[in-house]
C-alpha cells in the first residue's frame, strides 16, 4: 500500500469535498425532481388517471435516483467519518422524519395502484406528497443550521461527539427563521425542477398546470434565495481558523483554533471566481421561469438543473473549508483540514469512485434514453407494470 | 450516558435490521429464480415462461420496495444511532458501505425500474440483460454489506491512530479479502436462495393443490427444487466454514455456541441439546456426541477449542494490557509530539489490547481508577447470552438440514417422475414456507447477539458506540420505527396474498401468436398439447 502517496492528502481532501459536492448535486438534479414530482402530485393531479400519469412518469426512474441520497450517505460515512457521526446524531428527529418520510416513497410508488379502492389510492396520494414535501424542505432547514452553526462539541479524551439541549427541543431549535428560510428556498427549487420534469415527460393539462405552479415556485426560490444571502451577509457570523492552517495534519478537528468572526461573505473577497455560483444559480432560475412559461421541454429541465448545480455549489463554496462549524465550541468544527478518513481510506474510494461513477452516468443515461418520450394516458391504462 | 440508553439504541437497530433482512433474501434468491425462467424464455420461446417471470416478478417487485424503504434506514442509522461507533471505525467500515452503493445498488436500484418498464420497450436479449444485472447487483450487495460486518467480527487490516483517537485502514485487501467475510457472504446469499427456493415452491405447491395454474407451478416447483437444492447444500457447507473460521477469530462466541465452559480435551464433543446455566457455568442434561465439535471447529484431532471460564480468564489479561495500553494513549494525547519514545513503545505493545480497557467505561470513567472487581466484571462481560444462542443455533443448523431434505424429495419428483408430487408433500411444502426467514433471523441474531459485548470484536465495546442521545429521542423513534414498519408489513403481506390469489396474468395476444407460428409442434410426449391443464392430483 504505497500507492497511495501518488496523491497527496490535502489533494484528496479537497477531491473528496468536491465529490461530496457533486453527490449532493447529483441527488438533487435526479432524485430532486422525483420529490418535486411527488409534492406537486395532488395539486397537478386531479382525476386517478392523471394522477398515473404523473406517477408513472418517474416510476421506472425514482429507485435508480435515489440512489445518490443512499450513496452520498455511504460516501460521508467513508470519506467525513466525524461528519457523519456529528451531522446525523446531531439532526437525530429531523432525520427521523426524513427517512420515515423516504420510505413512504418506494411503497407508494409501488402499492397505491396495486388495489384499485379510491380510499387507497388517495392515502397513497397523500403519501407521496409528505414524501416528497418533507425531505425537500428538510433538506434546506439542515443547510441552514449548518450555515448558522450546530451546538456539538468533541470531547477532549476521546473525541466523542456530545450535543447541547435535550430532543424535542432540538429539534424545534432546528425550525428557527433563518433555517426555514433556507427550507423554502430547497422546497420551492425542486417544486420548479419537478414541473420542468413534468413539462418533459406529460402533455396537455397536466403539464399546464405543472408550469404554471413551477414558474411561480420559480420566482420563491429566486427572492428566497436572494433573501437568505443577504441575511447571511449582514446577520449571520461566519467562522476562522486561527493561526498557520495544516492541511495534512491527522483528522482531528481539536488539533486546530477556530473563532468565530467576520462574515461567510468574505470568502468572495478572497476568491472572487466562487461568485460564478450564485449567478448559475439566478441565470438558470430565471431561464427556466421563463421556458416554462414558453412551454420549452428539454431546455427548461436543463436551466432547472444549472440553477441547482449553482445554489447548491454555492453553499459548499462559502463555507468552504469548514463542512460543520460548531457554535458551542467553534474548535470542534469540522473542516475540510480535519475531518476526513486516512489518507489511505481516501485513495481506495477515489480509486472505486473513477472506476464506477463512469459507469454510472452511462448506464443511467441509457436508462434514460430507453424510456425517452411522453407518458400518455393510454400507456398507463393499457400496461399491466404500470404504476 | 442515561441508563437503558444503550440497550434501547440496540433494541432498535436489531429491531430495524431484522426487519429489513425480512424483505432482503427473498430479494437475494428471487431475483435471480426470475432471472433464470426468464432466461428459459428467451432460449426456448415458450410463453409459459414469459408469465413465469412476470408473474414472479411482480411479487419480486412488491418485496422488493420494503427492502429498499428499510434499507434506507440501515444506511443512516450508524450515525443516528452509533456516532462514537461510526467515529471510531467510520475509516474502514464505512468504506464497503459507499463501494456497495457505487457498484452494486446503483445496478440493482436503476436496473429494477427497466425490468418493470421495459417489456415492450427493450428487446428480449436486452431485457434479459436487465434481469440479470438486477440479480447481480442485488447480490453483490449483499457481498459489500458482509464485508463490512464480517470486519465488524474479525477487525483485520486497520490499526488504532493515537491522533485522531480511532481505528484507521492499513490493508484494503485485507479487508475485502477477510475470510470471515468470504464465508458469510456465501452462507447468506445462499440463505437468500433457499428462502426464495421455499417461497416460489411453497405457493406452487399452494396452486397445484387447488389445481389451478399447473402448468406454471410444476415448472416453478423445477426450477425452485433445483435452484434450492444446490443453495441448501451451500448453506451448510459455508456454514461450516463459518464455524471454522470462528474458532480462531471469535473463539468467545463459539464456546457460547457450543455452552462450552471448560476446556475439553481435543477432540471436543458435541452437545446436541441441553440446557445451558450461566450462573452454574454447566450444561444440564446435555446428550454429546463425542469428537464431532473438536473435527467442525478445528478439523484436527489434537487441537483443543477453549471453554468460556478460560476465554475469561484470558480477558481479564487483556484488560490489564488494555488499561497500560490505555494510560499511555492519554499520555501521547497530552504530550502529542513530545511523548517519550518509550510511552510510545509501550502503547505498540498494548494497544491490540485498548478495547478491553475500554469495556470498563461501563463501570468508571477512567480505565486506570478501575478497582480488581471492576476489572473482573469487564472479563466477565466478554461472555454474551449462552443459552439463547445456543439454541438460537441449533434451531438454525436443524431447518438448514431440514431444507436440504425436502429441496432432494422436490428435486427428484420434479426430475425423475414427471413432476408429479403427493399431496402430503404439498401440503408440507406450503407449511414450511415461513421456516427460512426463521432460520434467516435466527442466523443473524447467532451472529451479532453472540459478538456482544463488541460492536467490533475486541476492538470497540457496544456501551461505548451508542450516540448520546435522551431516552426521550430514543423512545421517539423506536415507538414510530414499529408503528411505522407495522402497518408497512401488514400492507404488503396483504398486497401478496392478493397477488399470489389472483395468479399470473395471462398475455393473450402473445401466447395466440406464438401457438400459431409453432402449431406444427404443439404436442408434447404424453400427446397433449402444452397448454393443456393436466389434472389435479
Amino acid at each position: 500500500m504505497i500507492l497511495h502517496d501518488l496523491i497527496s492528502f490535502d489533494i484528496l481532501r479537497v477531491i473528496w469535498w468536491a465529490l461530496l459536492g457533486v453527490l449532493l448535486i447529483g441527488f438533487a438534479l435526479t432524485d430532486g425532481f422525483d420529490l418535486g414530482v411527488g409534492a406537486l402530485l395532488p395539486f397537478v393531479g386531479k382525476s386517478d388517471t392523471e394522477r398515473r400519469v404523473i406517477i408513472n412518469t418517474i416510476g421506472p426512474v425514482w429507485e435508480g435516483n435515489q440512489v445518490w441520497f443512499i450513496l452520498g450517505g455511504g460516501a460521508i460515512f467513508a470519506a467525513w467519518p466525524p461528519l457523519y457521526a456529528v451531522s446525523f446524531s446531531g439532526f437525530y428527529l429531523a432525520m427521523f422524519l426524513v427517512l420515515a418520510a423516504l420510505i413512504l416513497r418506494p411503497v407508494g410508488f409501488k402499492y397505491r395502484s396495486k388495489r384499485e379502492s379510491a380510499t387507497w389510492r388517495t392515502t397513497w396520494d397523500w403519501a407521496l406528497f409528505v414524501g416528497g414535501a418533507v425531505p425537500a424542505l428538510i433538506f434546506g432547514v439542515a443547510v441552514g443550521n449548518v450555515l448558522q452553526g450546530v451546538p456539538f462539541y468533541l470531547t477532549p479524551d476521546m473525541l466523542m461527539p456530545m450535543y447541547e439541549g435535550n430532543s424535542i427541543m432540538k429539534l424545534l431549535g432546528l425550525l428557527n427563521p433563518y433555517a426555514l428560510l433556507a427550507g423554502v428556498v430547497s422546497l420551492s427549487m425542486l417544486l420548479m425542477h419537478g414541473s420542468a420534469w413534468l413539462g418533459l415527460k406529460t402533455e396537455g393539462v397536466i403539464a399546464d398546470r405543472a408550469r404554471r405552479i413551477g414558474s411561480i415556485a420559480g420566482i420563491v426560490a429566486a427572492l428566497s434565495y436572494a433573501l437568505a444571502g443577504l441575511w447571511l451577509a449582514f446577520g449571520i457570523e461566519g467562522y476562522q481558523i486561527v493561526g498557520e492552517v495544516v492541511k495534512d495534519g491527522p483528522s482531528n478537528p481539536l488539533f486546530s483554533e477556530v473563532v468565530r468572526g467576520g462574515s461567510w461573505m468574505d470568502a468572495y473577497a478572497i476568491r472572487p471566481w466562487i461568485a460564478v455560483a450564485p449567478i448559475m444559480g439566478f441565470v438558470g432560475i430565471a431561464l427556466a421561469v421563463m421556458g416554462l412559461r414558453a412551454g420549452r421541454e428539454v431546455s427548461t429541465l436543463l436551466w432547472s438543473k444549472l440553477a441547482i448545480f449553482g445554489i447548491i455549489s454555492s453553499v459548499g463554496l462559502t463555507m468552504f473549508p469548514f463542512i460543520l462549524p460548531s457554535t458551542v465550541d467553534p474548535s470542534s468544527s469540522l473542516t475540510v483540514w480535519d475531518s476526513s478518513s486516512s489518507h489511505l481510506t481516501l485513495f481506495v474510494m477515489l480509486v472505486c469512485a473513477v472506476i464506477f461513477m463512469p459507469l454510472i452516468l452511462a448506464y443511467t443515461s441509457w436508462v434514460y434514453k430507453v424510456l425517452w418520450g411522453k407518458v400518455a394516458e393510454d400507456d398507463v391504462t393499457q400496461n399491466s407494470q404500470s404504476y | 450516558m442515561e441508563f437503558g440508553l444503550v440497550e434501547l439504541s440496540r433494541l432498535q437497530f436489531a429491531s430495524t435490521a431484522l426487519f429489513h433482512f425480512l424483505f432482503v433474501p427473498l430479494t437475494l434468491g428471487l431475483s435471480i429464480i426470475v432471472a433464470i425462467m426468464e432466461t428459459v424464455y428467451v432460449m426456448t420461446g415458450r410463453p409459459i415462461w414469459r408469465q413465469m417471470t412476470k408473474f414472479w416478478g411482480t411479487l419480486f417487485g412488491i418485496n422488493f420496495v420494503l427492502g429498499v424503504a428499510t434499507g434506507i434506514t440501515m444506511e443512516f442509522q450508524f450515525g443516528m444511532n452509533w456516532s462514537y461507533y461510526s467515529h471510531y471505525v467510520g475509516d474502514i467500515f464505512g468504506a464497503p458501505l459507499a463501494i456497495e452503493g457505487l457498484m452494486a445498488f446503483f445496478l440493482e436500484a436503476t436496473f429494477v425500474g427497466l425490468f418493470f418498464f421495459g417489456w415492450d420497450k427493450l428487446s428480449r436479449t436486452a431485457h434479459l440483460v436487465v434481469a440479470w444485472l438486477v440479480a447481480i447487483g442485488s447480490n453483490f450487495s449483499a457481498l459489500w454489506i458482509l464485508i463490512a460486518n464480517g470486519w465488524m467480527q474479525n477487525p483485520v487490516g486497520a490499526e488504532f491512530n493515537p491522533d485522531t483517537m480511532r481505528m484507521e485502514m492499513t490493508n484494503f485487501f485485507e479487508v475485502v479479502f477477510n475470510e470471515v467475510a468470504q464465508a458469510k457472504f456465501v452462507h447468506t446469499v445462499s440463505a437468500g436462495y433457499v428462502t426464495a427456493s421455499v417461497f416460489v415452491l411453497g405457493v406452487s405447491a399452494w396452486y397445484l393443490l387447488k389445481g389451478r395454474h399447473t402448468e406454471l407451478a410444476r415448472r416453478s416447483i423445477a426450477v425452485a427444487s433445483a435452484f434450492g437444492l444446490a443453495a441448501a447444500l451451500s448453506v451448510v457447507v459455508l456454514g461450516d466454514e463459518s464455524g471454522y473460521s470462528a474458532s480462531h477469530t471469535q473463539k468467545m462466541k463459539l464456546a457460547a455456541i457450543e455452552a462450552m465452559w471448560e476446556t475439553h480435551d481435543a477432540p471436543a464433543p458435541f452437545t446436541l441439546i441441553g440446557f445451558p446455566d450461566k450462573e452454574a457455568r454447566e450444561t444440564h442434561y446435555a446428550i454429546e456426541i463425542p469428537y464431532v465439535m473438536g473435527l467442525i471447529g478445528t478439523r484436527s484431532l489434537t487441537e483443543e477449542i477453549p471453554g468460556i471460564d478460560q476465554l475469561v480468564a484470558e480477558s481479564k489479561d487483556k484488560v490489564r494490557s488494555g488499561i497500560i495500553a490505555y494510560d499511555a494513549l492519554m499520555t501521547i494525547r497530552s504530550e502529542r509530539d513530545a511523548t517519550p519514545p518509550e510511552v510510545r513503545a509501550t502503547f505498540e505493545e498494548h494497544s491490540e489490547d485498548l478495547g478491553y480497557a475500554l469495556l470498563l467505561k461501563r463501570y468508571v470513567d477512567d480505565p486506570r481508577d478501575a478497582t480488581e472487581a471492576q476489572i473482573q466484571l469487564a472479563a466477565d462481560d466478554t461472555v454474551p447470552g449462552v443459552w439463547p444462542i445456543f439454541w438460537a443455533f441449533r434451531i438454525m443448523v436443524g431447518l438448514g438440514f431440514s431444507f436440504i431434505a425436502v429441496m432432494a424429495f422436490f428435486f427428484y419428483r420434479a426430475s425423475f417422475k414427471g413432476m408429479q408430487f403427493p399431496r402430503w408433500a404439498l401440503r408440507l411444502g406450503v407449511i414450511i414456507i415461513p421456516t427460512p426467514w426463521i432460520a434467516a433471523e435466527l442466523g443473524w441474531f447467532v451472529a451479532e447477539f453472540g459478538r456482544q459485548p463488541w460492536t467490533v470484536d475486541g476492538i470497540l465495546p457496544t456501551a461505548l458506540s451508542a450516540s448520546n442521545l435522551s431516552i426521550t429521542d430514543l423512545l421517539i423513534t423506536l415507538t414510530g420505527f414499529v408503528v411505522f414498519y407495522t402497518v408497512l408489513f401488514i400492507v404488503e403481506m396483504g398486497l401478496m396474498l392478493k397477488y399470489i390469489k389472483k395468479g399470473p396474468y395471462m398475455d393473450v395476444e402473445e401466447t395466440d401468436t406464438w401457438m400459431e407460428r409453432h402449431s406444427h409442434r404443439l404436442r408434447t410426449h404424453d400427446g397433449q398439447g402444452p397448454f393443456a391443464e393436466t389434472p389435479a392430483e
